[in-house]
């Protein structure tokens, strides 16, 4: 239940109350190795994707990279990507947010089993359960036997947008829901109680209640469904094929291409596409907060 | 006692899964009552007052208020409130929307609302707190807007568990106050539950003392403390002698072979009963023929007395007063008629929890 625990604290806004005493300051010295993995493995990187993304090969400095952007292809790219990602993330929400109010309203029993239920496919390698997919999909793949043996018309959605929101959906979809539920069995039953003893019926208790409070652990899951649902490269090349092609296919074609520059430039792009989307993203959490009524 | 009966729970039985919470429980509480359910933790308090604001269905039994039968209606439908015992005040609203929640949901108007925070806030001694947040207060700040948010939807009754518990001794003490000043400038009935026997006997008009599911004794505070019907509500409201005694004839109690002038009658010739009589009650005095004599073993300075122990006949005699007697000295006990109390004895260990009827 590891992955539980890290994404609970995504969920938890920083606690008010710091836990600093002095014996702390001296265990100062056990944070240098995550500082050296952070400056390693994430600041350094980082750094690299901008100079590369603003550069030319000789070195020199330019917008070009990230113009490339507006080039048809790479522009349908990230407007598909846009899309698919967009509507992964509502279906997974649409999907995770009943599950995660029955899971939290359930027995402690049962609940924690069908929370291993959720997970459990993470256990497996993500490219093997795509592959899956694929086979499940495929032209005369699983589904399409069945469908056949039961002498119903067969589906064609492999290589299709649908497949890929398919494997995205599926893929991605506790990453929603964990933190959710998260969210959600932390809310005192009392206080549920309270909007009720106050005349709300269970209607209104769930729009003022239930769902502001949980809205943190929906941004949550938004954050981690969307950004790599956005990026993702494998999912759109096992399931869409050769010929739909998405952001992130074009960003790895070019790094493989050895077109460091242009691969960081576009990746610069979608940060910013990413960035933008959290901003909305919490700017209407804020809003939310003040027009409860 | 000519009052109406607001509220009226009959033969209410509960329990979680194999546990028997309350069985058969009876009480009624009239209007404008301030009435305290107090016993030790686990009793079934919680469980009495869920039942009555809806939180919890019994399993058998009804709740009726105001004469219509209410165990079915969900707890928005109820014209009660309740004061959580942690608050569970709407941590994503400010003071002014916690307050204003029911009166919205009852769509009063704008103007009618602004009034009402305002003037709850003033009640409860927070003018001006409409823009804070839960989180920025204190508990018993917080405590207080949890009242405030319970009263200004007018309910005819108000139910509090453990309003005080999480408070610290003095602010305890003032919120007593607050409480019992609310109570008379709003004139609503008051359910409250704590475990804190001095609180119950400050605060309330009647008390129900509760053990294991089952009503001990019903009474107003003076009742409960001076008159308590069994050895549990002697032991559980305050200090005090509990001896085995035998009733020789009415008025003549014989405790620990000495024979004690009474007032109670009514239990017969040379039956066992038990005795109650309250540490104050006693007075130590010379050393004399006819009473009961013994050493004094220990003292204690308790500020307003001395609490003293003095082993006479094989008990441990725990004495209240002003007056002090020094260790080892010979002292005589004086109790008198009216300060002791007969209980009959429950005939088992088991009867103790029994419910004693009205
Ligand atoms: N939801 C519940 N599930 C199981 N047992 C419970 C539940 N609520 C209360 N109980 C049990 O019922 C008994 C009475 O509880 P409660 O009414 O809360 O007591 P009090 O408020 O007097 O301390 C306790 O033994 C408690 O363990
Ligand atoms: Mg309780």
């Amino acid at each position: 239940m590891q992955l539980k625990n890290i994404l609970n604290h995504q969920v938890h806004k920083p606690s008010k109350q710091s836990h600093f005493n002095p014996r702390m300051k001296k265990m100062k010295w056990l944070t240098f190795p995550y500082i050296i993995w952070m400056i390693g493995f994430i600041i350094l990187p980082l750094i690299m994707i901008v100079y590369y993304g603003l550069t030319t090969k000789t070195g020199g400095f330019t917008f070009e990279n990230i113009l490339l952007i507006n080039d048809p292809i790479n522009r349908k790219a990230l407007i598909l990507a846009l899309q698919l990602s967009l509507i992964s993330t509502i279906i997974c929400l649409l999907l995770a947010y009943p599950l995660a109010m029955i899971l939290s309203n359930a027995k402690m029993s049962s609940n924690n089993f069908i929370v291993l239920i959720i997970i459990l496919p993470m256990w497996m390698n993500f490219l093997l359960r795509t592959i899956a997919w694929q086979n499940i999909l495929e032209r005369t793949g699983i589904l399409n036997r069945i469908l056949d043996f039961l002498h119903l018309p067969t589906l064609n959605i492999i290589n299709t947008p649908a497949a890929i929101i398919l494997g995205m959906v599926y893929n991605f979809l506790p990453f929603m829901v964990l933190p959710i539920y998260n969210v959600l069995i932390k809310i005192d039953k009392d206080v549920i109680n309270a909007a009720r003893d106050l005349g709300a019926n269970s209607t209104l208790t769930f729009l003022k209640i239930i769902l502001p409070l949980s809205i943190p652990g929906v941004i949550s899951g938004i954050t981690m469904v969307f950004v790599p649902s956005l990026t993702t490269f494998v999912i759109s090349t096992i399931l869409g094929g050769s010929k739909i092609v998405l952001i992130g296919n074009v960003i790895e074609q070019q790094f493989r291409l050895g077109n460091w520059h242009t691969g960081s430039g576009l990746s610069l792009v979608l940060m910013i596409f990413i960035l933008f989307s959290m901003a909305v993203i919490s700017k209407y959490d804020k809003e939310s907060e003040g027009n409860l009524w | 006692m000519t009052q109406n009966k607001l509220i009226n729970l009959c033969n209410i039985t509960k329990s979680y899964g194999d546990t028997l919470v309350l069985d058969d429980l009876n009480l009624y509480i009239r209007e404008n009552e301030f009435l305290t359910l107090l016993g030790p933790s686990g009793c079934g308090k919680t469980t009495t007052l869920r039942i009555i604001g809806g939180f919890e269905n019994p399993d058998r039994g009804n709740v009726i208020f105001e004469g219509k039968d209410i165990t079915k209606l969900p707890p928005n439908e109820r014209q009660l409130n309740t004061v959580f015992q942690k608050y569970a005040l709407f941590n994503h609203m400010t003071i002014a929307e916690n307050i204003a929640f029911g009166l919205k949901i009852k769509k009063k108007s704008k103007a009618y609302i602004q009034d009402k925070i305002k003037y709850a806030l003033k009640l409860v001694n927070l003018d001006g707190y409409e823009n804070r947040m839960p989180n920025s207060l204190s508990g018993g700040q917080q405590q207080r807007i949890a009242i405030a948010r319970a009263i200004v939807n007018e309910p005819k009754v108000l139910l509090l568990d453990e309003p005080l518990g999480a408070l610290d001794l003095k602010l305890r003490q003032d919120m007593q106050y607050e409480l019992i000043r609310l109570k008379n400038e709003l004139g609503i009935t008051f359910i409250y539950v704590t475990h804190d026997q001095e609180e119950a006997l400050t605060m309330s008009d009647t008390i129900v003392v509760m053990n294991q599911g089952y009503i001990q004794q019903i009474g107003t505070p003076e009742d409960i403390y001076n008159e308590p019907q069994n050895a549990f509500v002697a032991d559980f409201i305050g200090e005090s002698n509990i001896i085995a005694a035998t009733m020789v004839e009415d008025r003549l109690v014989n405790i620990l072979g000495t024979n004690f002038p009474c007032v109670d009658t009514g239990f017969g010739r040379n039956k066992p009963v038990d005795v109650v009589i309250r540490p104050e009650d006693i007075d130590l005095v010379e050393p004399e023929e006819d009473i009961i004599t013994g050493v004094v073993t220990s003292l204690i300075f308790k500020g307003v007395h001395y609490e003293m122990e003095v082993l006479a006949n094989g008990h441990e005699w725990l004495v209240h007063s002003t007056d002090l007697s020094p260790v080892g000295s010979k002292v005589g006990i004086k109790v008198d008629p009216f300060d002791i109390q007969i209980m009959n004895k429950p005939e088992s260990e088991d009867e103790q929890a029994t419910e004693i009827v009205e």
